[in-house]
């Protein structure tokens, strides 16, 4: 296999897994002044985000390190291109881990305003990566040095907008679903009606926001992908209605995986089109770094990735085993 | 000085990278220097089954906690800012820039998250011997990090294992094992690793101080002090002898940081080093920065004008010196600083030695404010070490003007430098109050100690 669709695999394997495991912590965060009621079950609530959410974030930073390495044009252009998107990405999830890291500095009032800085920042971040998301299969204008020309607001196109959604709905789905399960009491039953009704309003836009994928980007490996998403993402709500909690939880962690896999898909073999002159797209060629850092980067990516998945499973294992503090 | 309203984009993306770096690099020596004291902590509590030794593990462990938790969510930034802002830099350096950034990101960060995470959980879980390997691979993986980064800073400082591509416009790695023994990555590194050390040794020192004056806990604090001063003058003494080879490297791959850093016009023999200079008064020491720069009081260091003049033959016509005020006096300040803290360390050792207890009032609190200076030398140190290197991001091969991202507006940087700076305010003060919080709350009681993890404590297992 080339070193750059190993490096892209590896790319895409990261943020995937990382907006997977986000996605339920951007849930909780985003449904923490909603679903909690008092000082116990929002502690309870963000304990349940819990020590794993700054690991998830190594996910990212190993993202981001790959990509400037692997191929640096990708990471130049992607970074200060959609620069009106990431800063408030970044500045969502600075605040965040401040919001995140207040709630665990002690109780009352002041702590209860903090938590709706958790929901909006959390909020904020499932919104915007499906916007870069989006964005990102869709292409932007690219001038022959690859630096994004045009208008800020061509980000905010319709396309993106769809893909906001469909994460910011998915993520409080899949939060709404895991505090189901890993809550008590008052918390886990309004987490339940709540998960119920997300998984339904979930479904619709990422529905459309697939079909939208697939006939403006896709082809015959997207079709086959975009199906099975689909049908995790209508899975859920019938294990919902089935009390099959753990299940249903699983089938929104699917349909997210799913659902960022169909989009690095729809996006190979280019890595940023330009939506002006297809001259100045991205491709894994001309983005690329040369053969040997590639290569460096790439069996880095492989002996780690094995590593990182075995270690999350085992995090996942040991806090599922922990007393449920009910 | 311009006016504000003169800044332009390369103003704007070098001041934000500063306010980020800076802010970054306060939780990265914590990280280093408090894992190594944990483990320290956590051996000794398994070679003397001393439970005094175990509460003051668990107890650094969550203040380590704190710092790591909290300080990830900078890497993020740092690690898109040079995409955000400085995309022709990016697309220049990323070759071989970007190696050792992947190193420490899938190698050295990921073990340290990965063994972080086992011995968070691990309480009671994993045997004994095997949880406290975690917290050693730890502390292993947090310094080779610091190597990873500091490889990928001295290629800046120090362009080597490279060759320049016209045809694609930029830098090729050619040969990682130069890039990786960089010399000035191999006196950048100890250099650091003792600050970190330091910064550690103090930040123990200052909060085991905020207990001595209560007189609470001694049996827990006393050891971990002992430590702490242990550390904070090993560091010191480190400092010292790793500067001396980092300035000779510095006189020889960038001799007008040298110059700068002393602010020197003129090329001397026998050059003296200024201690201070403030208007008429100027205390200087004759013969000494000769010494640090060439080892030998008689040696020749090369003056700012000089070096101009070279340069402009060399590389063209402009004006190659850093701000002088700025590296002269951040040089002096990171020395200051770095000093004050490990004479406090001495002064804590003295006063408190065969089991003596400091009563002047004022004594504890000089102690507990003594934990800025660290941090202070720290930022001034990579203050002189960055602003020392321009006007090149890549010293003699890229201007830092030429490395802004080309297509970025004012307005845009200008945004985010002040919404960063703001988010940042907000999380320094959010991360101090808690870390004084769980630091004033003291070390938890011996059955709470030899609990396993997260026994019934749902807010226990994370920080």
């Amino acid at each position: 296999m080339a070193t750059t669709t190993i490096g892209f695999t590896a790319i895409a394997v990261l943020l995937t897994g990382y907006l997977v495991l986000e996605s339920r912590d951007f849930g909780i965060g985003a449904l923490l002044p909603v679903l909690g009621r008092g000082d116990r079950e929002r502690r309870l609530m963000a304990d349940a985000a819990g020590p794993v959410w700054d690991g998830n974030e190594f996910w990212l930073v190993a993202a981001a390190a790959a990509m400037l390495t692997a191929f640096p044009h990708w990471y130049a252009s992607f970074l200060s291109g959609f620069y009106p998107l990431l800063f408030p990405l970044l500045a969502a999830l600075v605040a965040r881990t401040a919001a995140l890291a207040r709630r665990r500095g002690g109780d009352g009032r002041r702590a209860r305003a903090w938590d709706w800085c958790t929901a909006a920042a959390s909020a904020a971040a499932a919104f915007l990566w499906g916007a870069v998301l989006a964005n990102l299969v869709r292409g932007v204008p690219l001038d022959a040095d690859f630096e994004r020309t045009g208008s800020a607001w061509g980000l905010l196109n319709g396309y993106a907008l769809l893909g906001g959604l469909t994460t910011l709905l998915l993520c409080c789905s899949c939060g709404a679903a895991f505090l189901h399960l890993t809550t008590g009491g008052g918390t886990a039953e309004r987490a339940r009606a709540l998960a119920r009704r997300l998984g339904a309003a979930a479904a619709l836009p990422a529905l459309a926001f697939l079909l939208w994928t697939q006939l403006s980007y896709g082809d015959g490996a997207t079709l086959t992908l975009t199906i099975i998403a689909a049908a995790a993402l209508l899975a859920a709500p019938a294990l919902d209605r089935a009390d099959r909690a753990r299940a249903a939880l699983a089938a929104r962690a699917a349909a997210i995986g799913l659902a960022s896999a169909v989009l690095f898909c729809a996006l190979w073999p280019d890595l940023l089109p330009s939506t002006g002159d297809a001259a100045n797209s991205l491709t894994r060629e001309n983005a690329a770094a040369t053969g040997k850092t590639l290569g460096i980067t790439a069996w880095a990516a492989l002996a780690a990735l094995p590593l990182l998945l075995a270690h999350q499973a085992w995090t996942y294992r040991v806090l599922r085993s922990r007393p449920r503090a009910a | 000085m311009r006016d504000w309203g003169d800044m332009d984009v390369l103003d704007l993306a070098r001041i934000q990278f500063g306010v980020t770096t800076v802010y970054y690099f306060l939780f990265v020596p914590v990280t280093i220097g408090l894992a190594l004291l944990v483990a320290i902590l956590q051996t000794l509590w398994r070679a003397t089954a001393k439970t005094a030794y175990l509460r003051a593990t668990r107890f650094w462990g969550r203040l380590l906690l704190v710092g790591t938790a909290i300080g990830v969510v900078t890497e993020i930034v740092q690690e898109f800012q040079f995409g955000m802002n400085w995309s022709a830099y990016s697309r220049f350096v990323g070759d071989v820039f970007g190696v050792p950034l992947a190193f420490e990101a899938l190698i050295a960060f990921f073990v340290e998250a990965v063994f972080l995470g086992l011995w968070i959980f691990g309480w009671g879980r994993l045997k004994p011997a095997l949880h406290l390997a975690c917290i050693w691979i730890v502390a292993l993986a947090t310094t080779a990090g610091a190597y990873f980064m500091l490889a990928a800073n001295a290629f800046m400082q120090n362009p080597v294992g490279y060759q320049v591509n016209a045809t694609a416009g930029r830098a090729e790695l050619t040969d990682l094992g130069a890039v990786l023994t960089n010399p000035v990555l191999l006196a950048t590194f100890p250099h650091t690793v003792f600050a970190a050390w330091l910064t550690a040794g103090t930040l123990v020192i200052a909060v085991s101080g905020y207990h001595f004056q209560r007189r609470r806990d001694l049996d827990v604090h006393r050891p971990a002090l002992r430590l702490g001063v242990l550390t904070a003058v090993v560091a010191g003494i480190g400092l010292v002898l790793s500067g001396d080879p980092l300035g000779k490297v510095m006189t020889a791959t960038q001799p007008m940081k040298t110059a700068a850093a002393q602010a020197l016009d003129q090329t001397a023999y026998n050059a003296p080093f200024s201690l201070l200079a403030v208007g008429p008064l100027d205390i200087e020491v004759p013969g000494l920065l000769s010494y640090l720069g060439t080892g030998s009081f008689d040696g020749r260091v090369e003056g700012v004008d000089d070096l101009n003049a070279q340069y402009n033959a060399l590389y063209g016509p402009g004006d190659y010196a850093p701000n002088l005020p700025l590296t002269y006096w951040s040089f002096r300040l990171m020395i200051g600083f770095g000093m004050l803290a490990v004479a406090m360390a001495v002064a804590v050792w003295w006063c408190t030695r065969r089991g003596r207890l400091p009563r002047h009032r004022l004594f504890w609190p000089a102690v507990m404010w003594t934990a800025a200076a660290p941090f202070l030398a720290n930022t001034a140190g990579w203050l002189f070490t960055e602003a020392g290197r321009q006007p090149w991001v890549v010293f003699g091969l890229m201007r830092t003007s030429d490395g802004v991202s080309p297509r970025v507006g004012t307005a845009t940087v200008a945004v985010s430098l002040i919404g960063f700076t703001l988010v940042y305010t907000v999380l320094a003060v959010v991360a101090l109050k808690l870390f004084l919080r769980f630091a004033k709350a003291g070390p938890p009681g011996e059955e709470d100690a030899l609990a396993s993890g997260d026994a019934g404590k749902p807010a226990a297992f994370a920080y």
